[in-house]
């Protein structure tokens, strides 16, 4: 019987083998693995929305012509509005939006029909509650375009595109995205975010609890060697991301429509290696953390930053340059250009190679530390 | 060849030394009790002869193989036995063996894990969590599991603690039928019954290796004379007798007063005065292990002192 110092097949089974009994028969954990993507996917594809919709609103008239009327109509039905109160005074609008019971307060002056009925230049006002900005921009961005076409319209006046235009005032341009569904943008990161969160968790709690239990004595006083000890813990977990992958995308397909424009292979290709350098980073994690208890603070330590500043939760060309330049540091961000280059916009190899070339990065960089470390652990 | 031939082990974890030159011989087949207080290196000195820390300094062979470049062929003939139950509580007995197996790569596995649970008795509750287990019987699956692979040589590390007298008494019955078998063992613990029922014994303190040899030659070689004090009103005599000139230990026995010194004559002259009081007596008596362990400790101390 020939014995390979490094790697040996019969005992890699073995720690495969033990491990896939341990994660079956944690059931809580087994169950967050599964949980875990269709919870996140519901929670940030339903309920978290960053383009929202009926706003209640309150339109200050004292008039009731039928211009006002128009515009008003036209404004609900571009769903962003939703006048539930008309009041009389400005005074009167403003405590409703003091009390956050409206977002927007639409004021018409009295003169509004007689300025459009003799072609002048009219004005409406529109106040919006700014203090969580992304709340109105979508509803702010439609405004001029909606109002001045509802306008000509009532005057008998077939809107053309040209005469449209020349009354707009904010250009509207979502490429990829035209409707602005919000959550074509964050299934696909959601994909990235669900991935980061339990493999970097998983991997790094299961090899601290060796340790904590006093079990990693034992398996290294066993012919074990480091090399099978980190690919017996890392490929299990590989597998439980392969499942997340398959849940997330049937769902952002079956749930959400999500359109899937790019290769397969190419986003297979990038989840492959992201995962990869994502295992490795919570194996790096264990050989840091004495208990499982640190190594789960070590891991949020890193996944807030990662959420908050890959471009997930905001636009990551809005962040200042320093932010930018700390969120070039974690695979999410990289990962995210990929997964939505790939799944939305159709890019080729050529187009995400850089990026890819990145996530690659941070596994030689991951594994280099794990490895060096985990032998100054066996001392 | 002997089983374990180390010489000047030093162990530094920090500015803290641990092992502190030690060397020790085993022949093949012998039961050897590794005695000290706690903290005193022990554990430290058996990972390093199972390959699981590399020595600053010093060496050796265990089973023929050098200690630092041989790591991995020692680990397959070594059977180690850790402080606290280390298998997995959350697999069940017969994955715990079957774990094992594979890791040792014994062919076939099931044909070993089978034959193991029937010597265990075990083959019943096969499929029980190790975790349920008590602390007998994790102590049992332990060792079945350390010499599932027919070590040469097995280390044990307290492997007694917090287990009921009659399952001590088996754990040492099979020690013995191991060793019959030519199995060599050497074993720490703290207690004294089980240093009696090694061979030899040798005794570590501050990571010094301060004595070595059998029970009855270690006791001698510690020169040490005990005498035995009976009478009326001992607990308030043992704060005066302490103070006596040549009294170096002195403990309470349930009826009785051992007095230990190394000086026989000042001893025996001390304690002349309170053999003279009435109802008391004062008998020459046999010197315990526990009495030689007790002087090191104490001497260990001045000198750390």
């Amino acid at each position: 019987m020939s014995h390979s110092r490094f790697l040996s097949l019969s005992r890699f089974r073995a720690l495969l083998i033990k491990e896939f009994i341990q994660m079956r028969r944690d059931r809580i954990t087994f169950a967050m693995m599964l949980a875990v993507p269709l919870m996140q996917l519901v929670l940030f594809g339903y309920a978290i929305n960053s383009d929202p919709k009926y706003l209640p609103a309150a339109l200050v008239t004292t008039s009731q012509d039928h211009y006002t009327r128009a515009m008003v109509s036209a404004l609900e039905m571009t769903d962003y509005y939703r006048f539930e109160h008309v009041v009389g005074s400005v005074r009167e609008a403003e405590a409703l939006m003091a009390r956050g019971d409206v977002v927007f307060v639409v004021t018409i002056p009295s003169d509004f029909a007689r300025k459009v009925d003799r072609g002048e230049r009219a004005q409406i006002l529109i106040e919006a509650d700014a203090t969580d900005p992304s709340v109105a921009s979508g509803a702010i961005s439609t405004l001029s375009t909606v109002a001045s076409r509802a306008l000509l319209r009532e005057r008998g006046i077939t809107p053309t595109e040209a005469e449209a235009n020349r009354q707009l005032e904010v250009v509207v341009h979502r490429r990829y995205n035209p409707e602005g569904i919000s959550h074509y943008n964050i299934v696909p990161g959601l994909l990235g975010v669900i991935l980061t969160m339990t493999m970097v968790m998983m991997t790094s709690i299961a090899l601290t609890r060796e340790r904590e239990r006093g079990t990693m004595e034992n398996l290294l006083a066993m012919p074990a060697s480091p090399l099978e000890i980190m690919l017996g813990k890392i490929l299990p977990y590989f597998v439980v991301g392969a499942v997340q992958v398959a849940v997330v995308l049937i769902a952002s397909s079956l749930l959400f429509d999500i359109p899937f424009v790019g290769r397969m292979w190419l986003l297979l290709l990038a989840v492959l290696i992201f995962v990869m350098a994502l295992v490795l980073l919570g194996y790096t994690i264990s050989t840091v953390a004495n208990t499982q208890m640190q190594a789960l603070q070590l891991t949020f330590f890193f996944f807030l930053p990662s959420i908050l500043l890959s471009g997930f939760m905001f636009p990551f060309r809005g962040m200042p340059f320093w932010a930018q330049w700390v969120g070039e540091i974690f695979p999410l961000t990289h990962f995210l250009r990929v997964v939505r280059a790939v799944m939305l916009k159709g890019a080729d190899m050529p187009a995400v190679a850089f990026e890819i070339a990145v996530l690659a990065g941070f596994i030689l960089a991951y594994a280099a530390i794990a490895l060096t470390r985990f032998r100054r652990t066996l001392d | 060849m002997h089983a374990i031939d180390v010489h000047g082990l030093v162990k530094r974890f920090g500015e803290k030394t641990v092992v502190d030159h030690v060397s020790m011989m085993v022949e093949q087949g012998e039961i050897v009790g590794f005695l000290g207080p706690n903290g005193s290196g022990k554990t430290t000195t058996i990972r390093i002869m199972c390959g699981l820390l590399t020595p600053d300094e010093g060496g050796g062979r265990v089973l023929g193989y050098d200690l630092v470049t041989e790591a991995l062929k020692i680990k397959r003939e070594v059977g180690y036995m850790t402080q606290r139950f280390s298998f997995y509580e959350d697999l069940t007995i017969a994955e715990n063996l079957e774990f094992v197996a594979r890791l040792y790569e014994l062919r076939p596995v099931r044909e070993h894990v089978d034959r193991t649970l029937e010597d265990l008795g075990l083959t019943s509750r096969r499929n029980q969590l190790a975790g349920t287990l008590s602390g007998g019987w994790k102590q049992r699956l332990a060792l079945a599991a350390c010499i599932m692979h027919k070590p040469k040589l097995l280390l044990l590390d307290e492997p007694t603690a917090g287990v009921d007298p009659k399952a001590r008494r088996d754990f040492w019955d099979e020690i013995h039928r191991l060793a019959a078998e030519g199995l060599t063992v050497l074993v720490s613990t703290h207690y004294m019954d089980e240093a009696e029922r090694c061979h030899r014994i040798s005794y570590i303190s501050y990571g010094k290796l301060l004595a070595t040899g059998t029970v009855s030659g270690v006791v001698r070689e510690a020169g040490l004379v005990t005498f035995v004090v009976e009478g009326p009103g001992l607990e308030r005599m043992v704060s005066e007798i302490a103070r006596l000139p040549g009294v170096e230990q002195v403990a309470p026995f349930g009826a009785t007063l051992h007095v230990v010194g190394s000086d026989e004559k000042l001893l025996s002259d001390s304690l002349a005065v309170i053999a003279s009081r009435p109802g008391v007596t004062v008998t020459r008596g046999d010197t315990s292990l526990e009495d030689v362990f007790i002087q090191f400790m104490s001497k260990a101390q001045d000198n750390m002192a």
